[in-house]
């Protein structure tokens, strides 16, 4: 039987653990590898951005000496990924006496919930239009309109962001154009400001949901089309099953497993979207965070969020495939061709 | 098995995505190649013409200036002659990087197998799943971008994961055709097997894969231009946004600002995405003729 | 040889069937006028060379010809009812009750994410809706049972089964509603030897314990020669002859069962059927006149003129070509 064996658990978490690893490093140490060094790099942006800085070799000193940039590089790669593990990921250069941790967490629920949301909405969306499209029964009228859907596929969220900012919110003020709720209300479990954080989002989600379901659904399509050729397929229908109990247990049942592959796959690419997504709606989340800490320079910031969207993505990839074997028995058998 | 022949004559390559992608692509390639024949691109920079003129069908438009300035006084179709090529070039030179690593590991790893193929697919994998952007965009605060190909590069780190499992997947189900075993059978070395029988037919995959690494890039250095951490000094299409966002250019109502670069962006993206289907289509003709 | 006249009734008739795909470049004819019936409780062979049209037929019979193909013309009656007449609920009502599928050995008919239990408690319940839960486990239990199977594959998915009990799997599912007619699709193809001769018992006891009738297509002749009661046979969509088991093979009468009986090495040792020699014509495009004309030894000017109709020259014995009609005349 498939299901969670504990080899194929700890291959996943292995990969997990790998794929935080990996991203870190990078993040540590391809700025290290180009000329220049981050501190020295930032104060000439300063100077470049106000002309003159005051003691600038001073500064640079002593903020090389505060972030340990005078070790030798294996010993500040292992306390970066000691800190890592600990949290810690040091204190912010704008804000002084804050932590980055501090700057970045009140952000991280709004980008995971807005994730979330989207997330499921276009894959579910997207993943019934695509088995539609690629199933035989479904009625031509259907058929004809479904690929209207898949107009907006092709556009990065942001800018499709961009547009329904300038018609929807500044054109015929329909909905809010920026932030996460009203100033009006009073931030709590109360009526009108979940209503308000509701409206606040329609448009992020609006934004990455029209635009990322085509994806899905073209991959369904293709995999349904598959599926509709399979013995199994025809063998259900000749049993005399009824339409829908074909299509979803033998048919979506089915062709939804290389979904959530591509889901996983895809994880990072809907993260950095949404980031951006953020950033446009002025949103308060991790996106606009990171557009705050480049404008303020705030290196150590930027690096917190970098971390935390590798590990959410990471994590998020880990409960996906920890939720594989138990919708796809073979996968203990398979997983090692892939 | 039949060999399947990739002659450059073969109808399905005339794939209808295909040619209607590769035109809008085409039309965009020839913004760059031509418009700087019919307009001075010196336009392009801080203070070349007067502020925040509307385009020429608006009520003050002004004919030197025929898709308006903005509040700095550059020219916006200056701008886009010079800004569109800069984003074709990033992406191709990062997905041509992306593709050429992606050959050598993934013929690496479909080949050798082992711990070869499991070090290489387990890390194409790792990658795939990292969000870029974010990387990225510590990575560009760090490193001072003054052209694009610098850019490029930093944005192949991210172009190569798609490729190397493509060439990985088609030379593990390649290596297991008659033809190309006769090839290893009769004494051809691995070189020659990999460019002589499999590339050929890895054609269509590839060539699907290069496109989306293309525009996979191209909407990198977008995304890093947006945010402000572009080249700043040369024009470029995200480059335009971010100052156009910067600059409320949404809620001032100066469409003719960030909509142009949007636009062609859009082109770009359509253009390589329809390329991308068709590619996928003749690749894998199961999808063919299902309605899309 | 003695002939009685056989008053058993139809169980399955098909009437004038053709069955078209329609392609880009012309409809191919997979199926043309095919004629038969199934007496109860008789197992018919349908063979034929791949591509024959032989599956088509199955298909037919079963209303799931698969888009761009369609049944052009023909009436298929099962145990009283006319399939083609019928709507789509209608038909899904019929379906597996009536007219059972055991498909190909070397498919993968068994939908691999689902367990035993409910792929074989999905077809029981599509007919009986208000089946307790304990009945049904019963039920399937007995199914699995009936076949030699063990009680364990109840709770066992497809990859864990081998090709033999996958298939048997196939055939407690197809007895699993006690229908009247089984179809089975070259149920021991790619199966090896010793397997192939397991399902094909099964099968042989599942008939003679539920009197159950059976179409069974496929290319083995020597494995149908130990199975079937009729055999009918089809080439190029027409079938050329249908007759007893033993006519056919001691004595086969039409240039074309006469090939095929020819490339049998021995009645023991089996292997698919193979005639190399001689060109068919192009499916879209069937010559007018005798559909075995290009590779018949025997062909005249008249063979090439009309075609010849399937008629019955003995009882539950017929062939369509003109030099046997002739022959028997003189």
């Amino acid at each position: 039987m498939g299901g969670l064996t504990k080899q194929y658990v700890l291959t996943r978490f292995f990969m997990f653990v790998l794929t935080i690893w990996i991203g870190a490093t990078a993040v540590f140490l391809i700025p290290r590898l180009a000329p220049g060094d981050p501190v020295t790099s930032m104060v000439m942006r300063m100077t470049e951005r106000e002309g003159r800085v005051e003691n600038a070799q001073e500064l640079i000193a002593a903020w090389k000496e505060r972030f340990g940039l005078n070790d030798p590089l294996y010993i500040q790669y292992f306390r970066y990924l000691g800190n890592l593990v600990r949290f810690d990921f040091g204190y912010s250069l704008a804000n002084f006496p804050t932590t980055a941790w501090e700057m970045v967490r009140p952000a991280l629920p709004w980008s995971v919930r807005l994730l979330a949301v989207a997330l499921i909405f276009s894959f579910a969306i997207g993943n019934t239009v695509g088995a539609l499209m690629g199933w035989r029964k479904t009625p031509s009228w259907l058929q004809n309109i479904l690929p209207l859907s898949l107009t907006f596929t092709s556009i990065p969220y942001f800018m499709f962001g961009i547009l329904l900012l300038y018609f929807i919110a500044f054109q015929l003020h329909l909905l809010p154009a920026s932030g996460g709720y009203s100033r009006d209300v009073t931030p709590g479990w109360n009526l009108p400001y979940i209503r308000s954080v509701i409206t606040y989002s329609i448009l992020p989600l609006v934004s990455i949901v029209l635009t990322s379901m085509g994806g899905w659904a073209l991959g369904m399509r293709g995999l349904m089309v598959g599926v509709n050729n399979e013995d199994y397929f025809l063998l259900a229908q000749a049993k005399g099953l009824s339409p829908a109990r074909v299509f979803f247990r033998y048919g979506v049942r089915n062709a939804i497993l290389p979904s959530l592959t591509a889901l996983a796959l895809g994880m990072g690419g809907l993260i950095s979207g949404s980031m951006l997504v953020e950033y446009i709606f002025a949103y308060p989340g991790t996106g606009y965070t990171l557009y705050r800490a480049i404008i303020t320079q705030d290196y150590t910031v930027m690096q917190t969020i970098c971390n935390l969207m590798i590990l959410i993505t990471a994590t998020s990839v880990f409960l996906l495939d920890l939720l594989y074997p138990l919708i796809d028995p073979r996968i203990t058998f398979r997983r090692s061709q892939m | 098995m039949v060999r399947r022949s990739v002659s450059r004559y073969n109808p399905e390559w005339l794939n209808k995505k295909l040619v209607i992608g590769g035109s809008m692509i085409l039309v965009v390639v020839l913004i760059g190649l031509v418009g700087p024949l019919f307009w001075n691109t010196d336009l392009a920079y801080v203070g070349s013409s007067p502020r925040s003129l509307p385009p020429i069908w608006a009520l003050k438009g002004n004919i030197a200036h025929p898709l308006g300035t903005e509040n700095m006084g550059r020219d916006m179709l200056a701008q886009l002659i010079v800004g569109t090529p800069s984003s074709l070039k990033v992406g191709l030179i990062a997905a041509s990087i992306g593709l050429g690593v992606g050959l050598v590991l993934g013929s690496l790893a479909g080949y050798m197998g082992g711990k070869v193929d499991n070090i290489i697919r387990t890390l194409a994998d790792s990658a795939t799943t990292i969000p870029s952007l974010a990387v990225l965009v510590v990575i560009a605060a760090h490193v001072r971008m003054q052209d694009t190909t610098v850019m490029a590069l930093i944005l192949a780190l991210f172009a190569w994961p798609h490729p190397t499992r493509i060439v990985r997947a088609q030379v593990l189900t390649l290596r297991e055709r008659g033809y190309v075993r006769m090839a290893i059978l009769s004494g051809a070395n691995a070189f020659e097997v990999m460019f002589i029988e499999m590339l050929p037919n890895m054609l269509p995959w590839l060539a699907a894969s290069y496109t989306g690494g293309i525009s996979g890039a191209i909407l990198g250095a977008t995304g890093l231009e947006v945010l402000g951490l572009g080249p700043a000094r040369v024009p470029s299409l995200g480059l335009i946004i971010n100052q156009a966002t910067g600059a409320s250019a949404l809620m001032r109502g100066l469409y003719w600002w960030w909509m142009p670069p949007i636009l062609i962006l859009m082109i770009i993206f359509t253009g390589f995405f329809l390329i991308t289907m068709g590619l996928d289509e003749i690749a894998n003709p199961r999808l063919r003729g299902v309605k899309a | 040889m003695i002939h009685r006249i056989n008053e058993t009734p139809k169980i399955l008739e098909v009437k004038d069937l053709s069955v078209h795909y329609f392609t880009s470049r012309g409809a191919v004819i997979a199926a043309n006028s095919v004629n038969f019936y199934l007496r109860q409780g008789e197992i018919m062979g349908l063979v034929g060379e791949s591509g024959c049209g032989k599956t088509t037929v199955a298909m037919a019979i079963l209303q799931m010809v698969q888009s761009p193909g369609k049944i052009t013309h023909g009436e298929i009656w099962v145990d009283g009812e006319e399939l083609n007449s019928l709507s789509e609920r209608e038909l899904r009502q019929l379906r597996w009750r009536k007219l059972a599928l055991v498909p190909q050995g070397a498919m993968n008919s068994l939908n691999p994410v689902l367990k035993i239990k409910e792929q074989m408690g999905d077809a029981i319940l599509a007919h009986e809706r208000q089946l307790g839960r304990a009945t049904l486990k019963q039920r399937i239990l007995q199914l699995l049972d009936d076949v030699g199977l063990p009680a364990r594959v109840y709770e066992m998915f497809p990859h864990e089964l081998s090709g033999g009990m996958k298939q048997r799997v196939c055939i407690a599912m197809a007895i699993a509603l006690n229908p009247p007619v089984i179809i089975a699709d070259e149920p021991t193809s790619a199966l090896d030897v010793v397997v192939q001769r397991v399902v094909a018992q099964t099968l042989l006891d599942v008939k003679k314990r539920l009197g159950v009738s059976m179409l069974m297509i496929g290319h083995d002749m020597g494995l149908q020669a130990q199975m079937v009661d009729r055999v009918a046979v089809m080439y190029a969509g027409n079938l050329v002859e249908v007759g007893p088991v033993e006519a056919i093979f001691e004595e086969p009468l039409h240039p074309y069962t006469q090939l095929l009986i020819e490339s049998i090495p021995s009645i023991d040792e089996r292997k698919p059927l193979k005639v190399t020699e001689g060109l068919t014509h192009d499916l879209r495009n069937p010559p007018p006149g005798c559909i075995f004309q290009f590779r018949c030894p025997y062909v005249t000017d008249e063979c090439r003129a009309g075609r010849p109709p399937l008629e019955e020259i003995a009882p539950d014995h017929f062939v369509a070509c003109f030099k046997v009609k002739s022959a028997r005349l003189a």
